[in-house]
């Protein structure tokens, strides 16, 4: 399976690793990896989270020391370890997942922060900065007002501002990390763009991505990893999506359509002219027991609003929902939760889950009366429900005092959706439910949701992305600018009639 | 203009409110609107003013310090002292002294945040209390009157007689004043430090990566705020002509508010010198016209505490949306 990356080449790679070996605290995260960029090329490392690319993208860049016996060869030079300042001073750079830049600070600033890194202090020269910070953004065929506070700006021109700021340091090879991971699809159109730009000028771009989409798009080849081991590196050509995911994952996939009727069920959920001027308009939409709805579009397109109405975290201008045949009016979620209605919010990282607490805390915070035992808390009954829900869901975890942020991206929303389940829900609410979570994970994840519809629950499943709800959804509705637009069924649809008309 | 108003809109929202609680004052008291007041407001707001400046670099450095007022006289009983050894000693020296120990006692503060990783917050409670303590139990609580006299002397370096009889006066806290917020200035938005400052106050992470001495930003701003706690001590003697050892205490919550009224976050990353000079001021202005309208020194704190307030929530909802001519946004949102 090991193929070298030079192999049928010829040209002469600008960056040649051999031989790195890493390990933290007894664990090998990297295991005699070889990895070569051609000058000029737009490379995709793909794997799944903690298969070592940010470990190995911290070693080209210094942050780490790889183990002895490593060579770094980068254009004719070879190291033994790279230092962060020797990185950027041969031109390599990188643009981090979180950006790393100065919100408070102004566009120029941002850009040409490197002018005001220096030894001793020096007096600011602020026309210079403004400068070489519009010449870098020409460059990129972006105008940005550089006198501008950046966080003025939406976060698909921060990206811009990222790599134009990865530019000024003369860069010769630029790694981007998850750099569309919050953009909308024309955002995404228009990096990618970018990045054709700076490959056909001679800057060579290691591009990380979860969407395999875009990286067959984007790159010429394919580095995979997989559990710290070099897995090949392949040319994009002729690859394909689900084999990405096998090599990545090492399973084989083969994703069929669950849609089922359910026409005989009784409605869970009956929503009628639903509105919220500038967010949604007009939104009718029924679900049935055991029934799953999935509702895609956009970014932007209302989806979240939508969902956050039904959890009665909005209020609607006008229109009615119904549970059950009820007419409810929810004056905070609360009423919502109570009423039988769960929500996984899309941001689980910093909304659902409360990273340093106990996993055992975090899965009992929304039904704690469930768990009370004359009016105190019972730490026995915690013990218990917990358990019970962990081994429903299969979640792996050490002690269930363990902090959530042990555990990986699939278990930890596994937690978050074992949170609401032990709520009694009747109506289950997934808001981008495999955000951050790895491409083996989210198969697991979706097993959990059919086995949860099949026991009667009714479930509302939003992604933008479109083959998630083709797959897992009974019925597609397609929300743009606010409105329903159009609704599939999966059975007697084809992806991409629907993916056709999302990103049309 | 327009551009400066968008990005200034707290120093400009602050300016429309000092001008419209003057206005209101020069109609409801006699005294308000006199060049002389206003002198006078200068002089009296000299040392707050220092020591805001002071603060201001280490807000926006991303930390807080609540020891600083009492270090101040920590500073006040050492240089007296120092002076005493050296025999009288003059302004120079004074200052020399002064400066030294505020930066030493700033660098204790930057010390346990960098080496042990305390939190400023929780670092300062505890040099807060440690100065005074130490303070109280070597002083027992006496005051020093027998300063030098080039100490205690008033220097005037400007005055003039109005048609009207009041006298303006520019005094020595004046001119000093000035300079701290020239040189604070000149620090934190002209040098690479101060925009180094900046950086790590907006993002310590990004700016770590960037390769930025972070030790070093913490005994900057903590140095700067010493530096300026010191020359503010010595002033305020200056002013007092007296050492008194609890005459600063809880004069660190005080000028917070105003720093904040200025525009500066807690969280680090934004602040200005203009912002927090007339945050200072408005203060000064409202305590002064309660002051002239006859309103009970006890009500004082309560009023400030509300204007705070009201300041607060409005600059949280966007004072800037309040203002006609500064309500479109940047091109992304």
């Amino acid at each position: 399976m090991h193929q070298l990356a030079t192999a049928g080449g010829g040209e002469k790679p600008l960056l040649s690793l051999r031989d790195i070996n890493m390990t933290f605290g007894g664990v090998k995260a990297l295991k005699n990896v070889s990895f070569d960029v051609r000058p000029g090329e737009v490379h995709c490392l793909a794997g799944e989270n903690g298969c070592g690319k940010s470990t190995l993208i911290k070693i080209i860049t210094g942050v780490y020391r790889p183990a002895d016996g490593a060579s770094i060869e980068f254009d004719g030079e070879t190291y033994s370890h790279m230092s962060p300042v020797t990185a950027q001073d041969r031109g390599i750079q990188v643009i981090w997942q979180d950006l790393a830049l100065f919100p408070e600070m102004s566009v120029a600033e941002n850009i040409a922060f490197q002018t005001v890194i220096g030894r001793w202090p020096k007096l600011v020269d602020y026309g210079r900065m403004r400068q070489i910070a519009t010449d870098a953004l020409a460059r990129l065929g972006v105008t940005l007002d550089v006198d501008l506070p950046l966080k003025e700006y939406a976060i698909a021109q921060r990206q811009i501002v990222a790599i134009a700021r990865a530019l000024v340091g003369e860069a010769r090879l630029v790694f981007m990390d998850e750099p569309t991971a919050s953009l909308t699809q024309s955002e995404t159109d228009h990096l990618l763009d970018i990045v054709r730009g700076l490959s056909a000028s001679g800057v060579a771009v290691v591009f990380v991505s979860h969407r395999l989409a875009e990286v067959l798009e984007i790159s010429s080849r394919i580095t995979v990893l997989r559990d710290g081991a070099l897995v090949g590196v392949y040319p994009a050509t002729g690859m394909t999506q689900s084999r990405i995911t096998e090599l990545m994952t090492g399973k084989t996939f083969d994703q069929q359509v669950r849609a089922k009727p359910r026409d005989g069920q009784p409605v869970v959920l009956d929503v009628e002219g639903l509105s919220r001027p500038g967010q949604f308009e007009d939104v009718s939409l029924t679900v049935r027991r055991g029934e799953t709805l999935g509702i895609t579009g956009l970014l932007g397109a209302g989806r979240t609003e939508l969902a956050l109405t039904l959890f009665g975290m909005l209020k609607p201008a006008s229109g009615t929902i119904a549970l059950e045949g009820r007419p409810v009016r929810f004056s905070s979620n609360r009423d919502a939760i109570a009423a039988g209605v769960a929500y996984l919010s899309e941001d689980r990282l910093s909304l659902g889950l409360i990273q340093p607490q106990a996993i055992a805390d975090n899965l009992v915070i929304s039904s704690l009366d469930k768990i009370l035992a004359g009016g105190l808390l019972s730490e026995e009954r915690k013990r218990s429900l917990v358990s019970r829900w962990i081994a429903d869901l299969g979640v792996k975890i050490g002690l269930q005092q363990d902090a959530i942020s042990t555990l990986s991206g699939g278990n930890q929303q596994r937690v978050a959706i074992a949170k609401w389940l032990a709520t009694d829900p009747k109506l289950l609410i997934l808001d981008a439910p495999t955000v951050g979570v790895d491409v083996g994970a989210r198969a697991g994840i979706f097993d959990i949701v059919a086995r949860l519809a099949e026991s009667g629950l009714a479930i509302i499943l939003i992604s933008d992305e479109v083959p998630e709800v083709y797959f897992n959804a009974d019925r597609v509705l397609h929300m743009a600018q606010g409105r329903i637009v159009g609704s599939y069924d999966p059975r007697t649809s084809s992806l991409a009639d629907i993916e056709g008309a999302v990103y049309a | 203009m327009r551009s400066f108003v968008r990005t200034h809109a707290t120093e400009v929202s602050l300016f429309a409110v000092i001008v419209a609680i003057s206005a209101v004052l020069s109609v409801s008291t006699a005294n308000f609107f006199s060049l002389g007041n206003a002198f006078d407001l200068l002089n009296i707001s000299s040392v707050n003013i220092i020591f805001a400046v002071g603060l201001l670099v280490v807000l926006i450095a991303g930390g807080i310090d609540i020891s600083f007022a009492v270090a101040a006289s920590v500073v006040q009983y050492g240089t007296a002292i120092a002076l005493g050894w050296i025999g009288s000693g003059g302004w120079v020296s004074g200052l020399l002294i002064a400066a030294s120990l505020g930066i030493l006692l700033g660098a204790i503060n930057a010390f346990l945040i960098h080496r042990f990783k305390v939190i400023s917050i929780v670092a300062t409670i505890s040099t807060f209390n440690i100065y005074f303590g130490l303070l109280m139990f070597f002083t027992k609580g006496v005051s020093i009157y027998d300063l030098p006299d080039w100490l205690t002397d008033r220097v005037i370096l400007f005055e003039h007689e109005m048609p009207d009889g009041t006298w303006i006066e520019i005094t020595l806290p004046v001119l000093v004043m000035v300079i701290c917020v020239i040189a604070t200035w000149v620090l934190i938005t002209r040098t690479t430090t101060g925009r180094q400052l900046y950086a790590f106050g907006d993002n310590p992470e990004g700016a770590r990566r960037f390769g930025i001495n972070i030790g070093a930003m913490q005994f900057i701003a903590f140095g700067w705020l010493g530096l300026m706690a010191g020359i503010g001590g010595l002033i305020q003697a200056h002013y007092a002509q007296e050492v008194v050892p609890n005459a600063l205490y809880g004069r660190e919550l005080d000028v917070l508010a105003a720093v904040v009224l200025g525009g500066a976050r807690l969280g680090g990353g934004k602040g200005s010198v203009l912002g927090c000079v007339l945050g200072v001021l408005l203060i000064s202005i409202t305590q002064n016209g309660l002051n002239l309208m006859g309103v009970s020194p006890f009500a004082f704190k309560m009023i400030i505490g509300a204007i705070i307030l009201v300041a607060i929530t409005l600059s949280n909802s966007r004072i800037e949306r309040l203002l006609p001519f500064v309500n479109q946004k940047g091109a992304g949102r």
